[in-house]
C-alpha cells in the first residue's frame, strides 16, 4: 500500500507539472521545430494586424542568490528602456509597429537553473534574448539558444566563449580585453614599468583579466614584480600586500570586485603603502563601501558607465525615479541591450531571428555605455572608458 | 510469496514510470521547461539516495557529498573532452570513470576519516568538500576557476533513457545493499555502535563500504550532471550543494529510499513550478520547505500512514 501511495504521489506530481504546460509542442520533441513554430505563429498574429504586435525580449539573470544585484540591475535597466521605447510609440519595423515587452526569468546565476529558465522563456514565447547576465550561465545556455537560432545578446557575460555561436552577441568587454586594455593604459599612459597584481584565483572574471593583463604588460616591456592570489570571501590581504611592499612595484593592479578592492586599499594604507591602484570594471561602487575615501584616492579603473556623466543624465533620472537607486553599469548594460535589439529590429525590417542576427553587424547604437557596433564574431567595438577617483568623486577620464 | 510481490511492485514501478516519461515526451505533453527538469531530477535522486546510504542507513552525517559529485563530474567530463568516441559508449564510460574515481577518493578519504563519528565526521567531510573545490581551482588541467566547458551534452533530455537506467541501477543497488547481510551490518553500526562491535561486526569496514558505495553513485550523478549542463566550475560544487542534497534526504526521511526519490522530485521541480510567482519564488520555496518538514514530522502523517497500513504488518526496513 505504501508503494501504491508513493506511485500515486509521483503520478500526481508529474500530472501537476504537465497541467502547467502549454502543450503546444509538436509531436516529435524536436525543440527547435517547436520553437520555430511558436515564433511563426506569434509573428503571423503580429503581421496580421496593422498595428503590429508585441515583441517579447526574454531576460535571463540572477534575481535571487549571491549575484542577485547584477540580474536585478540589468532587469531594471532593460525595463526603463522598454518603457521609454513604448512611450515613444514602439518600434517601427517595416510597416508594422511593435511594442516591446520584457519577460525576465531568474537563473540564480546557476548553470543548472539557467537551462530550465531559458526553456520556460521559450515556452512562453520570446523573440530575442537578453542574457544571461553572468558568464557561467551564459555559457551553459548558448548551446540551446544557437539550436533555436534566436538572437541572444549578453549584457554582461564577459567570458570569451559567450559569443561562440553566430546568434550570440555581447555588449560588454571580454575579460581578456579588459586585461589588455588595463595593461596598455598602465604602461602607455601611466608609464609603469614594475607592476604588482592581486587577483582572485577562485573567480573566472578576475583570473581572466589577470592572465591577459600580465601577458600584455610583459609584452609591453613592463615587469610583473609580484602576482598575488586570494580567494572569494577573503578579507585579510596583509600577506599579499606585505610581499608587494617588499618589491619596488610602482602600480598595483587589482582585477576584482569592489568589496575586495575596499579591503585591499584600506589595508594598503594601514601598511603605509603609497602605491597607486588600477582596477577592472568590478571596482564600480567602491566609493560606497570604503570608510575612508582617501584610501582609493587616485585609483583608476575601467568603467563603461559613469552615473555622474552629464551625457547619461536622462537615463539616470528615469532610473532613480522608478527604482529610487542610482543605476550601476549592469543597469546601463541592460538599458543599452534593449536599444541594440530595437536598432536591430529597425535595421532588419523584420522580427525573424535570422534577419535580426544578420542586422546586428550593420547597426550602430549610441548608448549610455558609449557608442557601439558589433562584428560578425559577436564582439562589441567600443572605446574603453576610464574613471579616476579624484577628491572622493568618480571622474571620467579621456 | 512476500518477496515475489515486492519484486513485482518494483518492476511495475520502474516500467510504469519509464513508460510515463516516454509517453509525456513523445506526445509533447511536457513543455520545454519541464523537459529540461528531467535530468536534474534524475541526478538529484541519485545524489539523495546515495547520501541516504551514508546518512540514513550508516547514520553518519556527511557534508561532503558535493565533493564526490564534483570528482565524478570532472573525471567524466575530462574523459569526454579528451577521448573521441560515439555518444553512447562515451557517456557510459564517462559515468563509470566518474563513479570509480569518486569511489577511489571515497576510499582514500574514508580510511582515515571514518574513525571519527557524528559531528566530527560532519566537519571533516565539510572540509574535504572545500579542499576538493580549492584543488580544482588550483589545477591547470581542470582549467582553474573557469572550469570545463564544451562538454558534449551526451546526457541531456534526449538521452533520458541512459539517465533513467542509471537512476534505476542506483536505487536498486542501494536498496539491495541495505537489504543484504552487509546492509544489516551497516544499519547495526547506526543503531548501536558498541553492540555491533561486540557481536563481531567490523565497524570501520562497513563504514567504508557504505561511504565508498555512496561516493561511487555521487560520482556517476556528477558525470551525468556535467554531460547535461555542458559546463562545470568548482564553485558549483560548494557546500551549499552538499546541504541541498542533505535537505532532500532529510525531507524524504532518513533511511527511506522512496522518501528520497519523492523528495528529490518535489524539491527539484518546486522552484520551477513556482516560477510564475516571480519575486516571491524563493520565499515561497523556503516556506513550502518548512511546511513540508513540519507536516512530515507531525502526527498527521503518522495517522495517514496508519490508515493505509491498518491490518497490515509493518515491513522491516521501510
Amino acid at each position: 500500500m505504501k508503494k501504491l501511495l508513493s506511485m500515486l504521489l509521483i503520478a500526481a506530481m508529474v500530472l501537476s507539472m504537465t497541467a502547467c504546460s502549454s502543450g503546444t509542442d509538436a509531436a516529435d520533441d524536436s525543440s527547435d521545430a517547436a520553437a520555430a513554430e511558436e515564433g511563426d505563429t506569434a509573428e503571423d498574429a503580429a503581421e496580421g494586424s496593422a498595428e503590429g504586435g508585441t515583441f517579447v525580449i526574454g531576460g535571463l539573470g540572477p534575481l535571487t542568490g549571491d549575484a542577485a544585484s547584477y540580474g536585478i540591475s540589468v532587469m531594471q535597466g532593460g525595463q526603463i528602456a522598454v518603457d521609454e521605447i513604448n512611450a515613444a510609440g514602439g518600434v517601427q519595423v517595416g510597416d508594422a509597429t511593435y511594442m516591446l515587452e520584457l519577460n525576465f526569468a531568474d537563473d540564480e546565476a546557476s548553470e543548472d537553473t539557467v537551462i530550465t529558465a531559458y526553456n520556460s522563456l521559450m515556452d512562453s514565447g520570446i523573440n530575442a534574448l537578453m542574457g544571461a547576465v553572468t558568464s557561467g550561465a551564459c555559457l551553459a545556455v548558448i548551446e540551446q539558444s544557437s539550436q533555436d537560432g534566436i538572437l541572444q545578446i549578453t549584457p554582461s557575460g564577459s567570458a570569451l566563449g559567450c559569443t561562440e555561436y553566430d546568434n550570440t552577441f555581447r555588449l560588454c568587454f571580454t575579460d581578456p580585453l579588459q586585461g589588455t586594455t588595463l595593461a596598455d593604459y598602465a604602461v602607455d599612459n601611466l608609464g609603469a614599468s614594475k607592476i604588482a597584481v592581486i587577483y582572485n584565483n577562485a573567480d573566472e572574471y578576475s583570473t581572466g583579466i589577470m592572465e591577459a593583463f600580465v601577458e600584455e604588460a610583459e609584452a609591453k616591456g613592463a615587469e610583473i614584480v609580484a602576482n598575488e592570489a586570494f580567494v572569494t570571501g577573503d578579507v585579510d590581504f596583509r600577506t599579499q600586500l606585505t610581499s608587494i611592499k617588499a618589491t619596488d612595484a610602482e602600480l598595483i593592479c587589482v582585477p576584482a570586485y569592489y568589496q575586495d578592492a575596499t579591503y585591499i586599499t584600506q589595508q594598503a594604507k594601514d601598511l603605509e603603502m603609497d602605491i597607486p591602484f588600477i582596477g577592472s570594471d568590478g571596482w564600480d561602487g567602491v566609493l560606497g563601501t570604503v570608510t575612508d575615501v582617501t584610501t582609493v584616492e587616485g585609483a583608476v579603473f575601467l568603467s563603461p558607465f559613469l552615473a555622474s556623466d552629464p551625457a547619461v543624465a536622462d537615463f539616470v533620472e528615469a532610473y532613480e525615479a522608478a527604482y529610487n537607486a542610482t543605476p550601476d553599469q549592469f543597469a546601463a548594460d541592460g538599458y543599452d541591450t534593449v536599444y541594440v535589439i530595437k536598432a536591430a529590429m529597425e535595421q532588419a525590417g523584420s522580427i525573424e531571428s535570422a534577419d535580426l542576427i544578420a542586422a546586428m553587424t550593420e547597426i550602430q547604437v549610441d548608448g549610455v555605455t558609449g557608442s557601439v557596433t558589433f562584428d560578425a564574431t559577436g564582439e562589441p567595438n567600443k572605446a574603453a572608458k576610464f574613471v579616476k577617483i579624484v577628491n572622493g568623486e568618480y571622474t571620467a577620464m579621456e | 510469496m512476500k518477496v515475489d510481490k515486492k519484486i513485482i511492485v518494483r518492476v511495475l514501478a520502474i516500467v510504469l514510470s519509464y513508460a510515463l516519461i516516454t509517453f509525456l515526451l513523445r506526445m509533447g505533453l511536457l513543455n520545454r521547461q519541464y523537459t529540461a527538469l528531467l535530468i536534474p531530477i534524475g541526478v538529484n535522486i541519485m545524489l539523495a539516495v546515495s547520501l541516504n546510504l551514508v546518512t540514513g542507513f550508516l547514520g553518519e552525517l556527511s557534508l561532503g557529498h558535493a565533493g564526490f559529485m564534483s570528482i565524478g563530474a570532472y573525471a567524466g567530463a575530462l574523459f569526454s573532452l579528451h577521448v573521441e568516441m560515439p555518444a553512447l559508449p562515451s557517456i557510459l564510460l564517462a559515468m563509470v570513470i566518474g563513479g570509480v574515481t569518486a569511489a577511489v577518493f571515497g576510499f582514500l578519504i574514508g580510511v582515515p576519516v571514518l574513525r571519527l563519528r557524528g559531528d566530527y565526521l560532519a566537519i571533516v567531510t565539510l572540509a574535504f568538500g572545500e579542499i576538493i573545490k580549492s584543488v580544482l581551482n588550483a589545477l591547470s588541467f581542470t582549467n582553474g576557476a573557469r572550469g570545463l566547458s564544451k562538454i558534449p551534452l551526451n546526457a541531456n533530455y534526449e538521452h533520458y533513457t541512459i539517465v533513467f537506467i542509471a537512476v534505476v541501477i542506483t536505487v536498486l543497488v542501494i536498496a539491495n545493499v541495505v537489504d543484504s547481510r552487509h546492509g544489516r551490518a551497516v544499519c547495526s553500526v547506526r543503531d548501536n555502535y558498541i553492540a555491533a562491535e561486540s557481536v563481531g561486526i567490523h565497524v570501520s569496514r562497513f563504514k567504508i563500504l557504505a561511504f565508498v558505495i555512496g561516493a561511487f553513485f555521487a560520482g556517476v550523478a556528477g558525470a551525468i550532471y556535467a554531460h547535461n549542463v555542458g559546463i562545470i566550475k568548482p564553485t558549483t560544487f560548494d557546500y551549499n550543494q552538499s546541504i541541498e542534497i542533505l535537505v532532500i534526504v532529510v525531507l524524504g526521511g532518513m533511511g527511506s529510499i522512496k522518501g528520497s526519490i519523492i523528495a528529490a522530485i518535489i524539491l527539484t521541480a518546486l522552484p520551477e513550478v513556482l516560477r510564475g510567482a516571480d519575486d516571491m519564488r524563493m520565499l515561497l520555496y523556503s516556506i513550502a520547505l518548512i511546511a513540508m518538514i513540519l507536516i512530515n514530522q507531525s502526527g498527521f502523517k503518522e495517522k495517514l500512514l496508519e490508515r493505509f497500513h491498518s491490518g497490515k504488518k509493518q515491513k522491516a526496513g521501510e
